[in-house]
């Protein structure tokens, strides 16, 4: 009897199994067709955003989706990085040495109807800037005159601060110093703005875990508005029809899929349930340039992979030794062998691609320098060279560009490093307690100008972690904040960068590329630096390849 | 019974407030920080940081405070989520949890225990090697290799059934096999052998002896005892499926609680996984305890005592 029984609820179990995988069928129109049509861009967008409060969250998978909801005073530019695209700003000006800046603002509306005002930004840029709320990106709007002292407690009134809203729709910042670039700065997330109204309404300006940035109470005055958020399963955005520019939005949403595992990501792509995805599985790159070369899509990024060298341990102490690991490598092997992402061997830290900035090729692969300065250092052919390890965190990728560098190290110079592996937060610490010999590290820059890279190895600065410090960079980055044109600022850039690859606290890897994969139904998805997308110019076209 | 429970549940709470503790303990003494990032935070912001989740406090009185919250049935925020709180995390990815868990292990069921009691009663014939090779397989291969191949077969290749998310119930299917032939292949090995133990005892060979037919002696006589193995697998086997189907919810993109796990350890969201520790510990303590019950219910030589 419970035989029977069991016979026949399996029998049931696999009906309905085999029922529910036929009705799944569908029409056979591929999702991602049918979001096609209806005008929504399906794309992975790495891990669960930790939040969409612009003001608190640091990661990319956040920034992407708060660029599709809050717009600054400057918007995201849909080819040129460094082209500013007027956004809630529709004019600007500033003073002969670019320390004052004058916004005129459009008369946009954020999504409750509220008009989007000077104060507003004055607010929201009081809010990340207060000691209270802690702020991990304050520090990006240092710029602006006594930003630094108003954030670190040294003066209260923020009157003081050098913004001011002259009257509803105008906002005049004063900075530090000359700096051309800030219309490239306040792109970044840091700066975007908030509603007040609505922040003091979820318990104020200062508070972290405020429910103003949740699924019900988000206020946007950008393209799109928030429409549902299921942690790890979906975030979708639609249409703003409140945006001042809504005629221009071609998509009718975005459904943007928290998706931490590559290989998950690309099941789906195949499966046509991804336009896009977020990254691709380096092993997979050369098969899926072979099977899908116009999915495969490679774009360069603003970031930089090197190895931070442990000045205040031996045997790094050693100029010398310091040069020599970083001549022996050959990059041009790791990136065509190991990375196979069409990554660029760095001979340098600031990445290619910054306009007006070339980027330095002075590390370059010389085998016979290394071997000959390792031997003047005391160490000839490897001899006596003390035990290191190199620290990585636990990650296949870097664990596989470490083996390579450990044979190459091995091949040149004799020499035998080991390598080990940390978990994420324990390598940070290690890291910034220079407990450590030699440390894996990359840097993605906030902004397109090479000081998001060199000012990093200042004297004192948080992210430097090598112990290494030089009066005269540490002088001469001071000065280039303050040069008064492009040109002479670029030449300091250029000295600063040179002195750190003499010193080479750090040895240059290769230079970031972003790789993933496209459906070729999106359009106007450009190539951007900064991978910072303005989603209002792009655009599905149905159908326009054929289904894989 | 009543006594039996009561004290039962009296030692459960004990156990739970000592890993309460311990985890308390671990996470305190653990490298690392919820609010260190790759990019370095200003001393005067991380103390800020720090001010606002307690941190800055001895860490005997973030004990006693962190405790006096849990009995309160207040977890706390999570320290890297903004704007959620730990029961929020849970009470979101509990039930996605659940329903994969419940679905798996009813499948889990259906199909081993069956194939175990037919491995028993037709002992080395093909009906028992055949059976067992597969779950012996099943036992081996991973959930992540079978998971893969199930979504390469079904989902890339015949494009039946979609290969990740959780939006609808054609979504269930894939993990839920994955995860339901893994379990089922032990309960399958666990009813054979409890099956395979009765069978021999000695009133069974009195029963046959007495001519009783072999259908009452395996429905009747030996079930009862045969499932006992297979009954103290299903508590851990529950508990673990529904909080550590990690490798299962990876692969095909679920929102359960599996993820969680793993994330807030790597996150260092203390309060977080302190949150879902206790939720861990106590399913356990709450399975082990009905599967006694069960326990005893099925074997009459077991006591409530």
């Amino acid at each position: 009897m419970l035989l029977d029984h069991m016979r026949r609820t399996w029998r049931l179990l696999l009906l309905t199994f085999l029922g529910l995988a036929l009705a799944s069928c569908g029409d056979g129109v591929p999702e991602t067709e049918k979001a096609a049509r209806e005008g929504i861009l399906l794309k992975g967008n790495g891990t669960e955003p930790k939040g969409l409060d612009p003001h608190l969250v640091t990661g990319v998978p956040e920034g992407a989706i708060i660029g599709a909801l809050l717009e600054g005073l400057i918007a995201r530019h849909p080819t040129n990085d460094l082209e500013p695209e007027p956004g809630m700003a529709e004019s600007w000006e500033h003073n002969g040495d670019f320390s004052v800046w004058t916004f005129r603002l459009r008369d946009a509306k954020w999504s409750n109807g509220d008009p989007v005002l000077a104060s507003d930004f004055v607010y929201s840029w009081q809010r990340i800037l207060s000691p209270a709320l802690g702020a991990e990106y304050a520090p990006m709007l240092y710029v602006i005159e006594n930003a630094e002292a108003f954030n670190m407690g040294e003066i209260e009134d923020f009157g003081q601060v050098g913004v001011k809203a002259l009257d509803d729709k105008t906002l005049q910042v004063t900075l530090q110093g000359s700096t051309p670039h800030f219309l490239s700065m306040i792109k970044h997330t840091s700066y975007l703005p908030v509603n007040p109204r609505v922040v003091e309404e979820h318990g104020g300006m200062t508070d972290r875990q405020s429910g103003w940035s949740t699924l019900e109470n988000y206020v946007v005055n950008g393209p799109f508005r928030l429409k549902s958020w299921v942690t790890n399963q979906l975030i979708e955005v639609e249409r703003n029809p409140e945006y001042w520019d809504a005629e221009t939005v071609r998509l009718n949403g975005i459904r943007f899929y928290p998706i931490d595992n590559a290989n998950t990501e690309e099941t789906m792509f195949r499966n046509n349930r991804l336009h896009l995805t977020n990254t691709v599985n380096p092993d997979k790159i050369p098969y899926f340039g072979e099977i899908m070369p116009d999915r495969l899509t490679i774009s360069p990024y603003l970031g930089s992979y090197f190895y931070r060298l442990n000045v205040t341990r031996e045997p790094f102490t050693d100029v010398r030794v310091r040069r020599a690991l970083a001549l022996a490598l050959d990059k041009q092997l790791i990136v065509e062998r190991v990375t196979k992402g069409g990554q660029a061997a760095a001979t340098g830290l600031v990445p290619e691609g910054i306009p007006g900035y070339i980027a330095s090729t002075t590390v370059q692969y010389d085998p016979d320098e290394a071997r000959r300065l390792l031997a003047e250092a005391g160490y000839p052919g490897g001899e006596g060279f003390p035990e290191v390890e190199l620290m990585i965190n636990t990650s296949e990728a870097h664990r596989k560009i470490a083996e390579a560098i450990q044979a190459l190290w091995k091949r040149e110079l004799g020499i035998q490093v080991g390598i080990y592996n940390q978990e994420w937060k324990v390598y940070l610490d290690s890291q910034s307690n220079l407990d450590y010999d030699i440390s894996r590290a990359g840097w993605i820059g906030d902004f397109v100008y090479p000081s998001t890279f060199t000012e990093m190895f200042t004297t004192g600065n948080g992210n430097n972690d090598t112990g290494w410090s030089n009066a005269r960079y540490d002088r001469l980055v001071a000065q280039a904040r303050m040069a008064d044109s492009e040109e002479e600022r670029m030449a300091l850039f250029r000295e600063t960068e040179e002195i750190l690859l003499a010193e080479m606290p750090i040895i240059p890897i290769y230079w970031y590329t972003r790789v993933f994969l496209k459906d070729p139904q999106v359009q106007g998805w450009h190539p951007k630096l900064l991978d910072n997308h303005n989603y209002k110019y792009v655009w599905l076209e149905p159908n326009a390849g054929s289904q894989q | 019974m009543l006594k039996f429970i009561a004290l039962r549940l009296v030692q459960g709470a004990l156990v739970l407030l000592g890993i309460y503790a311990v985890t308390f303990l671990l996470v305190a003494a653990t490298p690392g920080s919820p609010f260190s990032s790759e990019r370095a935070i200003a001393p005067e912001i991380l103390a800020q940081i720090e001010a606002f989740y307690g941190y800055d406090r001895p860490i005997g009185e973030r004990f006693v405070t962190s405790l006096g919250n849990v009995l309160q049935g207040e977890f706390g925020p999570s320290a890297v989520y903004a704007n959620r709180t730990v029961t929020q995390i849970i009470g979101e990815s509990f039930p996605v949890s659940l329903k994969l868990g419940s679905i798996s292990l009813l499948l889990a069921l259906l199909l081993g225990v069956p194939a175990g009691i037919l491995a028993a009663v037709k002992r080395n014939t093909w009906l028992d090697y055949v059976p067992m090779s597969v779950s012996m397989a099943g036992i081996c291969l991973p959930t992540f290799v079978m998971g893969p191949l199930l979504a390469l077969v079904f989902g890339l290749i015949l494009q039946w059934l979609p290969v990740a998310g959780w939006y609808g119930p054609e979504f269930v299917i894939l993990p839920a096999t994955t995860l339901g032939l893994y379990y089922a292949a032990y309960f399958a090995r666990l009813t054979r052998g409890g099956m395979l133990e009765m069978l021999n005892q000695d009133f069974v060979r009195t029963a046959r002896a007495k001519g009783v037919p072999e259908s009452t002696i395996v429905w009747k006589h030996c079930l009862k005892g045969g499932l006992i193995p297979a009954i103290t697998f299903l508590g851990p086997a529950l508990a673990g499926i529904i909080s550590g189907s990690f490798v299962v919810e990876t692969i095909f993109q679920i929102p359960g609680l599996g993820q969680w796990f793993v994330r807030a350890a790597l996150n260092r969201d203390d309060f977080l996984v302190l949150g879902l520790t206790v939720l861990f510990a106590a399913m356990i303590v709450i399975m082990n305890l009905l599967v006694d019950i069960v326990q005893v219910a099925l074997n009459p030589r077991l006591k409530y005592d």
